[in-house]
């Protein structure tokens, strides 16, 4: 499992370094930079030394040597600040182009992706695959490798001027050092579980939250006012505690490892006066103030590095997950020779098509439809039933499993996706629009319809005089997912979305069912006029619909019972018959 | 924010406690260099062993008294903090559930689950982080100065010079990109935005085919994002290189001047040594205290959107259970012996105008309902049927004429008693987590089986409990998603039977049943013991046709009151929404 995981890991890494392959000079230069920069840093301490060596007592400064010294540590500082920048800017420029880079990818296999593996997935959960999993992944894995790099050559840069200064005193550094590594580690082992209990409480809270303040509603409906907040305030009581301890024993880590960085810079002190002191030692003073600062200096990556590190295997396990859905299977690619549909007359037919969403629950079987142009087909079956499932196949946005479907005699399969799904009007019964004006909602379909096409389109789809009240008429910005308008309203404007293209077939899923009952007289109107000499898909609910269609398909529980039309069916005295009679029988 | 700050009232003590204690340890700190000043001149110069060993004890006792005060600061800030963060959430809780319906739309419960999550969680650790360092960094910054003058006069006037010098480079760095880091997550939000678009609206987007265009939408808002991304980039990778020089250069000129102070006999080179460390002590305390100003601010931003929900009065001040005891005996009486003379539900000259808005939604809505009667509400979206029942439970309170239940206006009910009397299922048909039978007891605590299957089998809803694993304890996931929309309207109908309310009100909750389903329901409902007063709320003629009363709602007004029979005779509206259902038949 464990050796699993490591491959695993090893495999993301991998990936990883071919996105930021296109960015390597910038990489090189990022790592160049980050060596110069720690090189000078830690050769400035030795300078200051050097410098107040040459300060030692009344009349005994030597000016000379120390302006010498001043320049020098000028430059150095101007050296270092300049690679420093420099070293922010690449890893800015790696950092937010990879991040570009992978987030387009990810977008375009969206759009790519089968409808199955998005309707299988919950769409939170993809965002924040797309959004909050690539920035985890930027800051976690490349800032994490910088720091983890800058810190490892520090370390090493600091032993080695440690070691070229004074061998003895180096050795109580490096000897003391893991002392504050274990502090660090054991008080993260034991906060970690305590996190871990913060954060399910946390989990526990919020779904709770989330529950009842979405349906505040019922939940005044029932008085159970009182019963919420108790149940509230006994998750609330686990999570003060769990909230302390975790805050609390998280936060020994600093004074922790602050007080072993005091012991180790006490031993620099200590051992390293006692070499000051004894005559005729090569060791001076300015070297012991060296020496001190870099006491604080070598500590502190180490300190760093622990955390640097559970932030990489965290960064992997987000790049891990988008990768996962960038090499995600996308949908059928089409032939190299798919035919373009032209001409469309609204000639439908299905033959033998057997149709499932999972293997273990067959749902469609053999099934075989003619549709002539200008025919309706109603499908008609009490809820969730599966009605959509015809329009998902339809509109290939699955496909078949075996048989096949044919569009003017081509098989869908063979055709281009675009021309199948231009020959379809289609208004589904979940409104959906995008967020931007609603011209452009409208024209969706049709960019380059006029103004006046359009606001034809919406009278006849009885939107125009809900429009034209909106505060900008049809610049008026709509938000996500049609934000304040109502569900009558967004559904019209589904409706005039079609009506404004007017495709040679029609799929219409309930698509009134949101619209008030005169209003919705009206369209039936329009709704009618639009059907004429078009083949058209219409889940019905409504009596007259399914009386004059052509043909009817009746539906239950994703299999199709019954075919025919309405009379045909009546006297089959069948499930639909038993539908029929029900709306009058009581 | 300042408001909630007395939540922190309980936690006076830990609130002086923790930043007093961080002091301590950060005054110790500052001691640190004047030891090794002092091991320096005195130690090493008069070859002096004991001495620095003894200096050294010192040093170590200095740490430790520094561990423990910081220890105490962090408990102390800790417990504060973790017991501020959960009076807030249960305050803010508490408060939320007092809301009445017209808070709920205003605020908005998606902006409530945030104000409760993850705005309290900044908030608490913003807390936290003040406590422990808002003290601490600027007293180390202003301490090193101070500790500066009483070494030497002339080299703390560098200091003077370059503390604020720093704190300009810091804070103007700051100021320059906290606003843009904002415009950097408008940006990311958008990008979020057209993602889950994409996803929700995959469908629409395929059979429009504007895989392409989205993709190029997708595009510019990536490369605005990243653009803004470097901008904030390139002006944060000036501070880190700024402040290294200036610290540097302060450096310098400090030696420089130490150099000179020392040849003329005013310092030590200890002394010298000293003013070193304190100089570079500054830094890091800048730094940290940025960080914490931007924990602060978000902390702030938080506390305040906090603090305005908390400053959301409710509407509906009437206490929950303070009851008019007395009252309502009588009514009780007055109930038994005039039953047939004063309605169940009565609207007289009703108007409500809901908060915010211009226009009324329903004016002078006026008719009465006898006990056990049915009736059927119908009427176009929009046309005010929702709200119109939902003031018999008092959801909203008329902003003109009453609405008497029992001849008693619903304002001198005690509001649980009166939702006690009122089953309401609602649109949306909702369960909560947990299992079937603790979803129907929401309607009744102590249900008995019988009472359950009772209610079960008159929603129709007996199948769907024994179709599941478990029966009545099998699990429902939150918001009910196991269950088809159908099966969960049936579900919220038995959970308001359950109670065996005198009025149950059915908000157009059959609208997922098939025909013959929902003629069972209604027959069912007609046959319930006791003989509720029922409303049912339909876009369906069939659903009420056969009600005692049926009320016309036309935008907001009654269009007319009757039975089917003669509503078809004299009243346009209801004639206009029975022929658009039934064409054929007309």
């Amino acid at each position: 499992m464990k050796k699993e995981n490591k491959v695993k890991q090893a495999q993301t890494l991998k990936k990883v370094l071919t996105y930021i392959k296109s960015y390597r000079i910038f990489l090189v230069f990022s790592l160049l930079f980050a060596v110069v920069t720690v090189a000078a840093t830690l050769y400035i301490p030795v300078l200051t030394g050097e410098v107040i060596d040459h300060i030692l007592a009344p009349g005994q400064v030597e000016f000379a040597v120390i302006m010498g010294l001043l320049q020098r540590m000028a430059l150095v500082i101007g050296l270092t600040a300049l690679a420093q920048w420099l070293m922010n800017v690449c890893n800015n420029k790696i950092t937010y182009e990879v991040v570009q880079d992978i987030r387009r990818e990810a977008f375009a296999k969206i759009e790519i992706l089968p409808l199955k593996f998005i309707d299988g997935h919950s769409h939170g959960e993809l965002v924040s695959r797309v959004i909050a999993d690539v920035d985890q992944f930027a800051d976690g894995l490349l800032m994490g490798f910088s720091q983890l790099f800058t810190g490892v050559v520090t370390i090493l840069g600091t032993l080695l001027f440690m070691v070229s200064i004074n061998f003895k005193i180096t050795l109580v550094v490096v000897l003391v050092t893991p002392v504050s590594l274990f502090v660090a580690g054991f008080i993260a082992k034991r906060t970690f579980s305590m996190f871990m209990l913060q954060s399910t409480t946390r989990g526990e809270q919020t779904a709770l939250i989330n529950e009842m303040i979405e349906n505040q509603k019922v939940v005044q409906a029932f008085s159970k006012e009182e019963d919420v907040l108790e149940k509230f305030d006994e998750i609330n009581q686990r999570l003060e505690k769990a909230s302390l301890q975790a805050t609390f024993f998280s936060s020994l880590t600093n004074p922790g490892t602050r007080f072993v960085n005091s012991l180790v810079y006490t031993g620099v002190a200590l051992v390293g006066a006692l070499f000051a002191m004894s005559a005729g030692s090569a060791f001076s003073v300015g070297q012991l103030t060296c020496f001190l600062s870099y006491a604080n200096q070598y500590t502190k990556p180490f300190n760093e590095i622990s955390g640097v590190v559970t932030e990489l295997q965290n960064a992997l396990a987000c790049a891990g997950r988008i990768f996962a859905l960038i090499e995600e299977e996308p949908q059928t690619a089409e032939p190299q020779n798919a035919e373009v549909l032209a001409n469309v007359k609204g000639n439908v037919s299905s033959e033998h098509v057997y149709f499932s969403y999972s293997p273990e629950k067959k749902l469609i079987e053999d099934f075989s439809l003619q549709v002539k142009p200008g025919q309706r087909v109603a499908i008609v079956g009490p809820t969730g039933c599966g009605k959509t499932t015809i329009i998902n196949l339809l509109m290939r946005f699955y496909d078949v499993d075996s048989g096949s479907i044919q569009v003017e005699g081509a098989d869908i399969r063979k055709v281009t996706r675009r021309s199948l799904r231009e020959s379809y009007g289609m208004v589904l019964q979940e409104t959906w629009l995008k967020t931007g004006t609603i011209r452009e909602n409208l024209k969706m379909g049709k960019p380059n319809a006029s103004d006046q096409e359009m606001i034809e389109a919406a009278k006849a789809a009885h939107a125009h005089s809900f429009i034209k009240r909106l505060p900008q008429g049809y610049d008026t910005v709509i938000g996500e997912e049609g934000g304040s308008l109502s569900a009558g309203q967004k559904q019209l404007l589904c409706i005039a979305r079609v009506m404004l293209c007017l495709p040679p077939m029609l799929i219409l899923d309930e698509a009134t069912s949101s619209i008030d009952t005169r209003t919705e007289m009206k369209i039936q109107n329009a709704f009618a006029k639009m059907m004429e000499g078009r083949t058209s898909f219409i889940v019905a609910h409504r009596l007259s619909t399914i009386q004059e269609a052509d043909i009817i398909l009746v539906m239950k529980d994703g299999h199709i019972l019954e075919q025919g039309n309405h009379e045909k069916l009546l006297a089959q005295g069948g499930f639909y018959a038993q539908l029929y009679n029900s709306q009058f029988a009581v | 924010m300042k408001s909630l700050l007395i939540f922190l009232k309980n936690y006076k003590k830990e609130c002086v406690l923790a930043p007093l204690f961080k002091m301590l340890e950060a005054s110790f700190e500052l001691i640190v260099p004047l030891v090794v000043s002092a091991i320096i001149d005195v130690g090493i110069v008069n070859r002096d062993r004991g001495y620095i060993v003894k200096m050294c004890m010192v040093m170590v006792a200095l740490g430790l008294i520094g561990l423990i005060c910081s220890v105490t600061a962090q408990y102390f800030a800790a417990k504060a903090a973790a017991g501020f963060g959960t009076k807030v959430r249960h305050q803010l809780f508490a408060h939320i559930q007092t809301f009445s319906f017209s808070e709920i739309d205003k605020a908005g419960t998606a902006t409530l689950i945030t104000r409760m999550t993850s705005d309290i969680n900044q908030v608490q650790s913003g807390v936290n982080m003040v406590l422990r360092l808002f003290l601490r960094s600027p007293f180390i910054v202003f301490g090193a100065m101070v500790m500066a003058f009483t070494i030497d006069l002339k080299a703390a006037l560098i200091f003077v010079v370059t503390i604020p010098l720093l704190s300009l480079v810091v804070f103007g760095v700051m100021a320059v990109s906290i606003p843009l880091y904002r415009k950097v997550q408008e940006r990311l939000d958008k990008v979020l935005g057209i993602t889950r678009e994409n996803l929700t609206g995959a469908r629409v987007i395929r059979a429009f085919h504007k895989e392409e265009e989205e993709k190029n939408r997708f595009e510019d808002g990536l490369e605005s994002l990243t653009s803004m991304q470097t901008y904030v980039g390139k002006i944060s990778a000036f501070l880190n290189p700024v402040t290294y020089v200036i610290i540097n250069a302060a450096t310098i000129v400090l030696l420089h001047t130490g150099a000179v102070q020392v040849n003329i006999g005013n310092l030590t080179q200890g002394e010298v040594v000293a003013l070193v460390n304190y100089m570079s002590q500054i830094l890091v305390e800048l730094i940290k205290l940025a960080n914490l100003i931007i924990t602060i601010t978000k902390a702030y931003a938080c506390g305040n959107r906090v603090a305005s929900i908390l400053e959301i009065r409710s509407s509906m001040p009437v206490s929950r259970t303070a009851a008019g005891n007395d009252n309502d005996k009588e009514q009780e009486m007055s109930r038994e012996t005039e039953k047939q003379s004063i309605p169940m539900v009565q609207f007289s000259h009703v108007g409500l105008t809901y908060q915010g808005s211009g226009a009324e939604s329903l004016s002078d809505i006026d008719f009465s309902v006898q006990e056990g009667e049915t009736v059927g509400i119908i009427g176009g979206t929009g046309s005010g049927k929702t709200s119109l029942v939902h003031l018999i439970p008092r959801f909203y309170d008329v902003t003109k004429g009453e609405v008497l239940i029992c001849g008693k206006n619903v304002k001198d009910y005690p509001l649980e008693e009166l939702r006690q009397r009122v089953g309401i299922v609602m649109q949306k048909a909702v369960l909560f987590s947990g299992t079937i039978r603790q979803n129907l007891c929401w309607g009744k605590a102590d249900a008995t089986e019988e009472e359950l299957y009772q209610a079960l089998e008159t929603a129709q809803a007996k199948e769907v409990v024994e179709g599941k694993e478990g029966k009545l304890e099998a699990n429902v996931e939150q918001g009910g998603k196991n269950f088809s929309g159908g099966q969960r309207q049936r579900l919220t109908i038995a959970r308001a039977l359950v109670r065996k309310p005198q009025i149950l009100i059915l908000d157009d909750s059959a609208s997922a049943l098939d025909y013959a389903t929902d003629a069972r329901l209604r027959k069912a409902i007609r046959e319930m013991e006791g003989c509720p007063t029922v409303f049912i709320v339909s876009q369906r003629t069939s659903s009420i046709q056969h009600a005692d009363k049926i009320i016309v709602l036309d935008d907001g007004e009654i269009a007319g009151i009757g039975t089917h029979d003669n509503l078809l005779e004299n009243c346009q509206v209801y004639r206009e929404i029975y022929q658009s259902q039934y064409k054929k038949e007309a």
